[in-house]
This record gives structure tokens, C-alpha cells and sequence, in this order.
């Protein structure tokens, strides 16, 4: 099995490292000491098992998990037992080791990840159904090392500033390091438009469009010519 | 708890044999536990006891590695103490860190 090292402490890292090198059958492919990091690793790549150090700062093992798409099998390593309990509601989590870890409670959790299968959410079998999948109703923006949820729904525009965008939502505003390119890829084509080159709009959010700008809550955003005519065909027109 | 004394076995138990490891442990240890107590000092000078909380998190590891079990038990409740703001037991939590140091500077 291939395996992935999450953990701030580097002496965790080299315990959890050296009993998988005893082990035998696991070959550790990535370490990383924050959360962050290694969800870059893994959106990117595949690996069989992740050995996920609960309490990090910033980013906790449990925001890992929920930030991923399809996680694959975790054992949980923490010297918190008082987590156990959270640690039941995830499909994938394996295990649950906590530290000082031994030889022997190691290798049993080993032998469980080998013959553990994730079973699939039940939200993804209501996907099928053509009902809108919940992980795909948000999107998470890195500010400042952390991931941040946000209800896709709730937002409302998005506005390219430079090197950044400006993420408007019912609630707050984002400032993100990014394109409205990348922001355009990640929304459903179903329910945004890009209506001018610095602008992505929620279509449902309108409240008027006049000649060339559309009213949507506070903000009136211009609608370019190239663009017009793809927002009057997706509009409702009586 | 403070006849305790620091030792190397679950390392060695680990290791299975294998030096490399265990002097990389030993390394880690020797160059981690003295910021860690810099940062642990600074933290409780500040009157910052939920980064104190934190740090003494990390140190509890290190404790559970040389072996001091009671100190191990004693600083899991230290650090419960300090989210709730109570540092009275730093002295005690301070004589294990000095315990630690004297032991991985031998």
C-alpha cells in the first residue's frame, strides 16, 4: 500500500515513517507537517492510505477529510482519545491510533486498513438520481493557509481585481489569489455567466438588466457586447 | 512523578535494531525541545494559555517518547488546565521539561 504521512510534529512523522518501514508491505510516498500541503498532494495524486494526525493548527485531520473529494482509507494517529467518538461519522477512516503508538496496535490497524473497504456516502447515490451532488453545492477558497467554505448558491458575483478575484456572497466577501478563469471552471455553467471580462455573474440573483449592466443585489455590473447575446438566451424572456 | 527518569526504550523498541532511526530520533528530540520550551515560556509570560495549551500539546508527544509515563498523565491534565486558564501547575510541568533536557544533553 501506498501511504501518506500528515503530521506538524516530525518526530510523529519519523515513528509513524519507521513502523511502516518495519511493517513490510507499506511504502511511505510523501510526508507533509500541515494540512494544506497535502491536499495539493492529493488533489493530484492517488495514494491507498494516509496516516492523519488529528490536532494541527490551522487545519485540523477532521478539515482534511471533509475538504477531500474521495478520501482514501485514514488511520488516525492523535495523542487525543477524546476523539474517537467524531472519528466513527467518516466512511474512511480505518483506525484510530493514539500515541505514543506501539508495534503491536500498529500492525492490527494495518491488518484492518488491508481488509477495509470505504463504502460509498449515501449523497453520492442520490447523485445518480440527478439531484445535485452536495459536495459539488461548495467550493472551497485558500485564504491565509486555510481552506474556506463557501455555498456555491450564496454567491452572487465574482469580480477579477488584478491578480485576485473578489468572491461576493450573501454573507461576506472574499478576496482570493486567483483568475476568474479558474473560478469559471469550478461553478455550475447552469446557474453562472460570465458577462464581461472581469465579472461573473449568478443568474438567478439578477434583479433587472438595463442596456448594457445588470442590477444583481447592490452591484451593477456592465454586460459586455460579445456576452449579451448568451445572457438573453439564458434568460426567461416573456 | 518526578522520580521518573527519561529513557530510550520505546525508541529502541522501534527501531528493531536499526541506529539510523534511533539517533534520528534522538536528534529530532535534542533540536526541537528547546524551542519548544522558548516558545512554552513566551507564551506563559504573555499570559497566552490557549498557545501555551498548544505547545505543551506537542511536548506531551516527547514526554510519552522517554518513556515518563506519570508525567505523560500529568500533562495531559496540564494541558486541560491551561485551556481553562488555570497555570498553577507550572512548576511541576517545568521540573519534567528540565528532567527531559538534562537527560538528551547527557
Amino acid at each position: 500500500m501506498n501511504c501518506l504521512i500528515i503530521d506538524d510534529e516530525s518526530a510523529a512523522r519519523a515513528i509513524v515513517e519507521q513502523l511502516c518501514k518495519n511493517e513490510g508491505t507499506l511504502t511511505v510516498i510523501d510526508q507533509f507537517s500541515n494540512a494544506i500541503q497535502a491536499i495539493k498532494y492529493l488533489n493530484q495524486n492517488e495514494v491507498d492510505l494516509i496516516f492523519l494526525d488529528i490536532h494541527m493548527p490551522d487545519f485540523t485531520g477532521f478539515d482534511l477529510i471533509q475538504t477531500l473529494k474521495n478520501p482514501p482509507k485514514i488511520i488516525l494517529t492523535t495523542s487525543d482519545a477524546k476523539f474517537a467518538i467524531d472519528a466513527f461519522e467518516y466512511e474512511c477512516i480505518v483506525d484510530y491510533l493514539v500515541k505514543p503508538i506501539t508495534l503491536e496496535r500498529f500492525q492490527k490497524a494495518i491488518e484492518k486498513a488491508k481488509k477495509f473497504t470505504i463504502k460509498k456516502p449515501a449523497q453520492e447515490v442520490t447523485g445518480v438520481n440527478g439531484e445535485a451532488k452536495e459536495e459539488e453545492s461548495q467550493l472551497y477558497i485558500n485564504i491565509d493557509r486555510r481552506l474556506i467554505k463557501i455555498e456555491i448558491p450564496s454567491i452572487y458575483l465574482v469580480e477579477a481585481k488584478g491578480d485576485y478575484i473578489l468572491i461576493k456572497t450573501d454573507t461576506k466577501n472574499y478576496t482570493v489569489h486567483s483568475t476568474l478563469k479558474k473560478i469559471e471552471e469550478k461553478l455550475p455553467k447552469d446557474l453562472f455567466l460570465k458577462v464581461h471580462r472581469s465579472y461573473i455573474i449568478n443568474l438567478k440573483r439578477i434583479i433587472d438588466i438595463e442596456d448594457n449592466s445588470v442590477l444583481i443585489a447592490k452591484d451593477v455590473v456592465p454586460v459586455s457586447r460579445s456576452n449579451r447575446s448568451e445572457l438573453m438566451k439564458r434568460l426567461n424572456l416573456l | 512523578m518526578l522520580t521518573e527518569q527519561p529513557n530510550i526504550n520505546y525508541i529502541k523498541e522501534l527501531s528493531g535494531g536499526d541506529v539510523e532511526f534511533e539517533e534520528k530520533m534522538v536528534s529530532i528530540l535534542r533540536r526541537e525541545l528547546p524551542e519548544e520550551i522558548k516558545t512554552y515560556l513566551k507564551t506563559l509570560e504573555i499570559n497566552n494559555l490557549e498557545q501555551t495549551a498548544e505547545i505543551v500539546h506537542k511536548i506531551k508527544h516527547k514526554i510519552s517518547i522517554l518513556g515518563l509515563e506519570k508525567s505523560y498523565e500529568f500533562t495531559i491534565q496540564y494541558e486541560k488546565e491551561l485551556l481553562n486558564g488555570d497555570k498553577s501547575n507550572h512548576e511541576d510541568f517545568f521540573k519534567i521539561l528540565t528532567t527531559m533536557s538534562d537527560f538528551l544533553t547527557k
